[in-house]
């Protein structure tokens, strides 16, 4: 393990605040956690410590596979799923909601609506902040257990062909991820139609890191050479008209018809929930990866929350 | 035109040369100028011809009677990275100097996300890290958004 890489009490608020030797830390510190998530061992080693689970939108995996990698460690959970049952209502600033809940806990995990605001939480709180998504902003643990599923799966995440499918206009987490793939020299291409592609300032970061993006709207044409296949939800009020959806959305919906000249060994992922973009039949083949990639939640948050708290197995 | 510029020499006060041809009113906004703030003589040139502009030409922006102070100076930076401040004292050159873009950016320009946490009533300043100096690029340090059109958001 890299030894001289230091967690402890370090703010985990965007996945650009992360190197390549500090992604490669928690992807190991994670692998070590797995036989603990899944309940094989037991170590609580973070046991009389309270962590502050503050969840101001809807949230199901997020949250829960936060809640239950606290449980594994052993640590006390304060948990907040909703915005109407705090002093926000009455109107209480973030900042000063965020100040008192760190005078209550050890660490604190917070999801909310706007843009930013795990950067407020951690300038304002004392105790290290972990975001659970902001906004349309950053989810560094969603980009971590992505590139941890990548890993376990193939190997290695260096050289790889990914694929990035769906809504790369408005799905932040394609937005982290390829910029975080950017390091480990992996060759992106993005498939989606002209409206929702990859916003240009994404595209200027990842040429800015030396990383040319291919960008298309025909999976046919870049299925074969994939390596991972990382497909995203096309949400239907983005478009103002139905049949403009449909015809759009049922272009992109992955069965084993589409999956037929893939590799072999490619696999297929998808940070969930999935509507109709991936076929029930795909989840009985090899390729299907999205359910292990859920689970893949809980070791790498048990390797952050032990990580900044300083917990070890 | 240059002798049009000469002719109209202030006796005390600021003149903002070299600025990015085009942003001279955003200059005046910066300074604050309307119908209703002035009260001496304030002199605008805009597209004049210059030797030391990439274009070949700059605005200009003179004001009688005041010298700026450092956020001033700094958000016509953020419009106009090429700006000189001549501060003029008697009809003489006191001090001259060219506007600075530092790394970091506090205070000076509200962030053009309107789901970005500055904007939502808490108690905090806006800040932005300094991607480029010129063209002036600037990121917001909260929601890590490229700021669209700064002489639109600046405070």
């Amino acid at each position: 393990m890299n030894g001289d890489v230091s967690f402890i009490g370090k703010d985990i608020v965007s996945i650009n605040d992360l190197s390549r030797k500090d992604i490669e830390y928690i992807m190991d510190v994670a692998e070590t956690m797995v036989p603990y998530a899944k309940g094989e061992k037991s170590g609580r080693i973070l046991k009389g410590k309270i962590l502050g689970n503050l969840f101001f939108e809807p949230s199901t995996r997020t949250r829960l596979s936060f809640e239950s990698a606290a449980h594994r460690l052993g640590l006390d959970v304060l948990d907040v799923s909703e915005m109407s049952m705090t002093s926000m209502a009455k109107g209480e600033t973030l900042s000063d909601t965020i100040r008192m809940v760190d005078t209550y806990c050890d660490a604190i995990v917070l999801r909310h609506p706007h843009d930013g605001a795990a950067r407020l939480a951690a300038n304002v709180a004392k105790s290290p902040v972990i975001n659970a998504g902001d906004g349309a902003g950053s989810h560094p643990t969603q980009t971590l257990l992505d590139l941890f599923t990548i890993k376990r799966s193939m190997g290695s995440i260096d050289g790889l062909n990914i694929v990035l499918l769906g809504d790369l206009k408005y799905g932040r987490t394609v937005h982290s991820l390829s910029n975080a793939l950017t390091r480990f020299g992996a060759k992106l291409t993005f498939v989606a139609p002209e409206s929702l592609q990859m916003p240009q300032d994404i595209i200027d970061s990842l040429t800015a890191n030396n990383c040319k993006p291919y960008i298309t709207d025909k999976l046919d044409d870049v299925i074969e050479s994939a390596d991972v296949l990382y497909v995203t939800r096309i949400q239907r009020e983005r478009f103002p008209d139905p049949a403009e959806y449909q015809k759009v959305a049922g272009c992109y919906r992955i069965d084993n018809e589409a999956l037929r000249n893939a590799k072999k060994e490619m696999i297929v992922m998808h940070p969930l929930p999935r509507v109709n973009e991936i076929a029930p039949e795909v989840d009985d083949t090899e390729h299907a990866k999205y359910f292990e990639q859920a689970f893949n939640g809980i070791p790498v948050r048990m390797a952050l929350l032990s990580s900044i708290m300083g917990g070890e197995l | 035109m240059v002798d049009e510029i000469k002719v109209a020499r202030i006796r005390n006060g600021t003149v903002i040369d070299h600025i990015s041809p085009g942003q001279g009113l955003n200059v005046l906004k910066i300074l604050g100028v309307n119908e209703n703030t002035i009260s001496s003589t304030v002199i605008v040139g805009m597209h004049v011809s210059s030797n030391k502009m990439a274009s070949k030409l700059k605005d200009i922006v003179k004001i009688e009677d005041r010298e700026l102070d450092q956020s001033t100076v700094d958000k016509i930076a953020l419009i106009s990275p090429d700006a000189t401040i001549v501060i003029i004292r008697d009809y003489y050159v006191a001090k001259k100097f060219k506007v600075e873009i530092g790394d970091h950016v506090t205070g000076l320009a509200r962030c053009s996300n309107p789901n970005c946490i500055t904007n939502k009533g808490e108690p905090i300043c806006p800040e932005f890290d300094v991607i480029s100096r010129n063209p002036p690029v600037l990121r917001c340090s909260y929601c890590e958004r490229i700021l669209s059109n700064i002489s639109d958001n600046l405070l």
